[in-house]
């Protein structure tokens, strides 16, 4: 990818490898391994999740605790979110400050409201008495969906970092590529997110 | 202000713990005014602690490794001293320190000896053996190696202040929870192995990329040297089972701190699940590490015999077939917690059936021996001590396959005499092979010779004199980690075991003196064609040490054993092949990334133990800075112009056409 201005640096920063894949493509491929590895972390989670997921202790179950209007909105928000990061890319793509900036600030809208949401959903159950150490149930679904929350809030932090990034040194070849692997990190974190959606919260109504 | 902090941490009243503290605060301030007066702080900085060369990095981890060894190899020495003694009395240990030695021995072996170590080995190796000149991201690979150097430094943190673990190496629920375990111990353990974890992980994620990504031109997978495959397959089960360590340890330490209940007698919580879990992370670990050590002997019994690998590609498919069945055995750990007798025979069938790939692979070895000119150099020496020791091992482990054995002799001594087999004699003969084989091309100079072979004999004696009778005390019926025993007739044998334990000192104190010696007689063992054993893989191709870029020209690959063919040539023509265009490259910059990252690591690690929330907040608030910043540089990378190159290139290029006549065709 040509770069528009003349350092010296840019040059080395632009080089590509004169044999074997382009560096887009060993990054790409690396965050995807990467990605491997955190699905396999939430895999871990989950099942941990299913084996207590009776072991209420006495207490409130899925069905008694779960609002589906709630999960519904964040649900909408994450999804939105993953709409916008997309429009985001293009905008890096084609160069358009505009709407890289605008769907950016979108997505982290959208993302930080889909926290928000979560923490007052978590406030309200340990208020009621239905904080993680209420039961075994319970710590699994705190620390199933907290591990999820906490992704997306460690990805709010990057998508400003990306933000802060393009504002000061522009379009640059690798700031391309970690655009990519932010991309790819915000997308997974929305599949995730649907089989929590459907395994934790839809089964767990309907149990 | 300071958490659970306060002065009553330091182990006053403890004498070996004290002395031992004043001994290493000793040896580090004396090295560090040792390096400060004679000025080499800016070169120790700039060549190694802010390197991202593979090389370098490599030789980091296998140093942290040699150092730790040492720590460890002291908590057996007292251990078994202790067994030696503590018939009818107590011994010289007191219960609450011996349990934390036997948790600290096992601990720093698997995950601060074995781990750098193989970690290492593959780092310094394997981006060579590809024809490559770095691993794919070399910043991240300078921030695991540091991550890991954090986590073996809050292990040993917590010699001095407070305590480690006493749960054993897996700190089992609900012994590890806070109502039974309530000191930092097992925290120490927990943020020590969640931090090197992180680290352990992105090496994964490097190193899958690197032999997947990263290869000469020419160079397709079934031209790849064995060692590569094992690596291959060693990290692609690092990327699938850290993550559940990583997983478990995070609900151990949500129990821990917040009151959760995964894995508490209370409230629903499920201790068996914590079995389950470990093992899902622990048998693939097995494999982590026995892996690459394949593929070390692979590389040694080919080099050493003169021939080419026998049943290359049957070593390949072996390689890949125990990589997926290491995932479908971890039941074996714990036959006797009652899944019942079905689910029992299946995983011991299972676990039975790891032996045929492993019996391919011993065949092979043989086979390749078979009719070669064998030289008897000590990485061979290794190689068959391994290939006699991890036999034993292996059949003891398959008679602890069989559930009804294991019901008689689960967690008895005869299990621990079955893993150090297959530890020792296996991945830990396999690092030794590897140290020696790669030394001279890491250091331009041998390890010499004499000692090397010493040093084995006293290691391979005294590993059966340590360990043979651990079977026998196994079937007396002793259990693993008794602080005293009753039964008279338990002495002798661990008096027998405590004499192997000494030899292998002498072996490990023989290994030091021939690191010394080499040092100080360098020029006499210098290896000036950077081919030393007369080498088939490309790592043999290029000057020992190799320069910073690897090759000055990235090799063409044209079969099997790329360097061998070459050299083949050359010798049949008496010429090397004429002399490459050179052309400019660019190579990756320093990165202090990783240490700085480290340092806030630790600090972070350090106040997560001691709950000092201000400072966890701090140190992770710096952590994420260094990331920043680092994101932030301008020219991470730097030009080698083509006539530097060539020069580093010509001069070995001299050096190797003087050799060439007296090299001998093959077979």
């Amino acid at each position: 990818m040509a770069l528009v201005g003349g350092h010296a640096h840019a040059a080395a920063l632009t080089e590509e490898p004169a044999h074997g894949p382009s560096k887009r493509i060993v990054v790409g491929y690396g965050f995807w391994i990467f990605l491997i590895s955190d699905i396999i972390l939430f895999a871990a989670l989950f099942a941990t999740y299913a084996v207590l997921t009776d072991a209420t202790a006495g207490g409130p179950s899925g069905r008694d605790l779960f609002e589906l209007e709630t999960v519904a909105v964040e649900t909408a928000c994450l999804l939105l979110s993953t709409v916008f990061c997309g429009f985001a890319g293009i905008g890096a793509q084609a160069r358009k400050s505009g709407l890289y900036y605008g769907s950016m600030a979108a997505t982290f809208v959208l993302g930080a409201t889909f926290v928000a949401i979560e923490l007052h959903e978590f406030a309200g159950m340990i208020n009621a008495g239905a904080g993680p150490s209420r039961s075994a149930f319970l710590s699994g679904f705190f620390a199933l969906i907290g591990c999820h929350g906490l992704h997306v809030s460690a990805g709010l932090l990057w998508l400003l970092t990306m933000m802060a990034q393009v504002y000061a040194k522009g379009y640059r070849a690798d700031i391309m590529r970690r655009l990519l692997c932010f991309a790819l990190f915000w997308h997974t974190l929305d599949i995730i997110w649907v089989a929590l959606f459907s395994l934790v919260y839809l089964v767990g109504v309907a149990r | 202000m300071w958490g659970k902090l306060t002065w009553e941490a330091i182990p006053l009243h403890e004498p070996i713990v004290m002395v031992t503290s004043a001994v290493v605060a000793l040896a580090i301030t004396g090295t560090l005014v040792w390096v400060y007066l004679k000025g080499h702080f800016p070169y120790i900085w700039k060549e190694w602690l802010s390197s991202v060369d593979h090389k370098r990095i490599g030789v980091m981890y296998i140093v942290l490794a040699l150092v730790m060894l040492l720590r460890g190899f002291a908590d057996a020495i007292m251990m078994r001293a202790q067994q030696s003694v503590a018939l009818h009395s107590a011994g010289f240990l007191p219960p609450e320190h011996y349990n934390q030695i036997f948790s600290a021995h096992g601990t720093i072996m698997i995950f601060f000896v074995a781990m750098p170590f193989v970690i290492g080995l593959m780092n310094f190796a394997v981006p060579l053996q590809l024809g490559a000149r770095d691993v794919a991201f070399p910043v991240l690979n300078s921030v695991s190696f540091w991550l890991t150097a954090t986590g073996a430094l809050l292990v040993n943190i917590s010699l001095f202040i407070g305590e480690f673990a006493r749960t054993g190496w897996l700190p089992y629920p609900p012994l590890s929870e806070l109502a039974y375990s309530p000191g930092v111990g097992v925290d120490y353990y927990l943020w020590a192995l969640q931090i090197s974890g992180v680290g352990t992980l992105l090496t994964g994620v490097n190193f899958v990329t690197t032999v997947l990504k990263v290869r000469a031109p020419g160079m397709n997978y079934l031209r790849m040297p064995i060692f590569c495959w094992t690596t291959l397959a060693s990290n692609l089960l690092i990327v699938a089972a850290f993550p559940i360590l990583t997983a478990t340890l995070a609900m151990l330490l949500l129990d821990r701190y917040l009151g959760f209940h995964f894995f508490t007698n209370e409230a629903g919580g499920n201790p068996m699940m914590f079995m389950n879990l470990i093992w899902a992370w622990g048998h693939p670990e097995v494999y982590i590490l026995m892996l690459p050590a394949f593929g070390i002997f692979s590389e040694v019994f080919a080099t050493f015999s003169g021939k080419p690998l026998f049943g290359y590609r049957s070593m390949v498919a072996a390689t890949m077939a125990i990589c997926i069945l290491s995932f479908m055995v971890w039941l074996h750990h714990f036959f006797t917690m009652g899944a019942g007798a079905d689910v029992n025979a299946i995983f011991g069938i299972a676990t039975m059936i790891i032996a045929v790939p492993t019996g391919v692979k011993i065949y092979n070895w043989l086979f390749t021996m078979y009719g070669g000119r064998i030289v008897f150099a000590t990485p061979l020496l290794w190689a068959i001590g391994f290939v006699v020791t991890f036999i034993i091992g292996g059949i003891t482990g398959v008679l602890l396959a069989v559930p009804p054995a294991d019901f008689v002799l689960h967690n008895s001594l005869f299990l621990v005499a079955h893993f150090h087999n297959v530890i020792i004699g296996g991945v830990v003969f396999g690092l030794f092979a590897g140290y020696e084989y790669w030394f001279p091309k890491a250091f331009g100079f041998r390890l010499h010779e004499g000692l090397g072979k010493a040093a084995f004999w006293f290691w391979i004696v005294g590993f059966y004199v340590a360990f043979m009778p651990l079977y026998a005390l196994g079937l007396m019926g002793m259990t693993r980690r008794m602080q005293h025993y009753d039964i008279d007739a338990w002495q002798p044998w661990l008096l027998v075991a405590a004499g192997g334990a000494v030899l292998i000192g002498v072996g490990v104190a023989l290994q030091v003196v021939q690191l010394v010696w080499s040092i100080r007689h360098r020029e006499q063992l210098r290896d000036v064609t950077g081919d030393p054993w007369n080498g088939r893989t490309l790592e043999w191709m290029t000057a020992s040490p190799p320069p910073m870029f690897n090759y000055a020209v990235l090799p063409d690959v044209e079969g099997e054993e790329a360097y061998w063919m070459r050299k083949q040539s050359a010798i049949e023509r008496q010429a090397l092949r004429p002399e490459p265009e050179y052309v400019d490259i660019h190579m990756p910059r320093n990165s202090a990334a990783g240490f700085i990252c480290a340092f806030f690591s630790t600090i972070m690690g350090f106040a997560l133990i001691w709950h000092i929330w201000w400072l966890v907040i701090a140190g992770f608030v710096g952590a994420w800075a260094v990331v920043v910043v680092a994101a932030w540089r301008d020219e991470p990378e730097s030009v080698i112009p083509a006539a530097t190159l060539a020069e580093v290139d010509r001069a070995n290029r001299a050096a190797r056409a003087a050799a060439l006549p007296t090299l001998k065709p093959a077979l």
